[in-house]
This record gives structure tokens, C-alpha cells and sequence, in this order.
């Protein structure tokens, strides 16, 4: 049961590459790119309970955290070109 | 009773690992940018849901149930969040939303018209 769900991420990860590389803007690679890191917290916590190491959940969590922040700092700094912040001609309160 | 649990759990992931498929098929298949957001939306939110929904049912009522409450939580929070920016950003980069569908113009263009009622 958890061998089936873990090979069923395995293989929407697969999918999920496919579109990061084939994605014809960057903005579908960066959804790629996190779509990708949602299902890598998944898979850690299938294979903990897998293999009977239910601890992994932390590492899990910790990479969703990094996911999350990874995925904003690349948008802003498609967006804008800069990481720091708000300056004049930026419009006020967005990413 | 720990079979119920086996049998939830067993439901619940297969659900989930079903509809991470069906999300990356639309992530693959959808014409459009802001049209697979949706696809990455059915797998940030169903398909952890129930998959970590799956693996609650079967770790029962532990520290590890709350982890995994959390970590749930967490993504349920922010997927939104970084799909709404990412696609303020695509927005503000001047990508174009595809609204129409395109044109028929390969084999099956005009027999697809609205069905005959009579």
C-alpha cells in the first residue's frame, strides 16, 4: 500500500519534471519547480511510514518551509531583479 | 478496528495517489500557464490532503499524527499563497491568458457543433 503510493509520486514527480523542462515560459518552470517540492514532502513521509521510520515527517516539514520561501524569492526576483525591498517605481505591497 | 483504520488509510492514499495523477495530467496537458496552476492546485491541496489523511489513519493518535497535521497545515497555507503570487508575476510580465478556445482548425472542426434536440 504505501509501495503503490510511493511509486505513484515517483511517477508524478516524472510528470511534473517533464513540464519543468518543457515549459515554454519560466513561469511554468518555477510551478514545476514547486509542484516538484510539495511532492518530495510527500514522498519523505510515505517512505518514513515505509520503512518504519515515521521521524522523517521533520525533514518533511522543514523542506516544505524551504520550498515555500525558495518559490517566493525566485518570483520576486523574476519580478523585480532585486531581493531587497520595496523602492521607488515598485508598486507598493506585492511580492 | 485496526482493520477499519487499515481499510480508511488504504482508501484515502489510493484516493490521494490518484488525484496527484490526475493533477499532473493536467500540469502536463492544460494549454495555458494560469491553466496549470489548477492542475499543481489538485495536487498541493487533494493530493497531500488525503495522502496525509491516509498516513494519520494509520499511525492513529501519537506525536506523529500531530507532525503530520502540521506539516499539512503548513502546505495548505502557503500553496495558495505562492500560486497567487506566481501568477501576479506571469501577469506583470506581460504573459497572455488564454480565454478563447483555439479555432477548429485540424479534422474534427465542424461536426462539433451543439446537439440537435429534436
Amino acid at each position: 500500500m504505501f509501495a503503490v503510493t510511493a511509486a505513484a509520486v515517483l511517477l508524478v514527480m516524472a510528470m511534473t519534471l517533464v513540464r519543468a523542462v518543457r515549459g515554454p515560459t519560466t513561469f511554468d518552470r518555477i510551478l514545476a519547480v514547486n509542484t516538484f517540492g510539495t511532492l518530495t514532502v510527500i514522498l519523505i513521509a510515505v517512505y518514513g511510514f515505509l520503512s518504519g521510520r515515521p521521524d522523517f515527517l521533520d525533514i518533511g516539514l522543514l523542506y516544505a518551509l524551504i520550498n515555500f520561501i525558495a518559490t517566493i524569492a525566485v518570483t520576486k526576483f523574476i519580478k523585480f531583479a532585486h531581493l531587497g525591498g520595496p523602492e521607488e517605481g515598485d508598486m507598493a505591497g506585492d511580492v | 478496528m485496526a482493520v477499519a483504520a487499515d481499510i480508511a488509510s488504504g482508501v484515502c492514499l489510493m484516493a490521494g495517489a490518484g488525484l496527484a495523477l490526475v493533477g499532473a495530467l493536467g500540469l502536463l496537458r492544460l494549454p495555458d500557464v494560469f491553466a496549470r496552476m489548477h492542475g499543481a492546485g489538485i495536487i498541493d491541496t487533494l493530493g497531500v490532503g488525503l495522502i496525509m489523511v491516509g498516513l494519520m489513519f494509520q499511525s492513529g493518535l501519537t506525536l506523529v499524527t500531530v507532525k503530520l497535521i502540521l506539516v499539512l497545515a503548513f502546505v495548505l497555507y502557503t500553496s495558495p499563497t505562492t500560486t497567487h503570487a506566481l501568477a501576479r508575476a506571469a501577469l506583470n510580465a506581460g504573459v497572455e491568458p488564454q480565454v478563447d478556445a483555439p479555432p477548429p482548425g485540424d479534422g474534427k472542426g465542424g461536426g462539433e457543433g451543439a446537439p440537435s434536440k429534436t
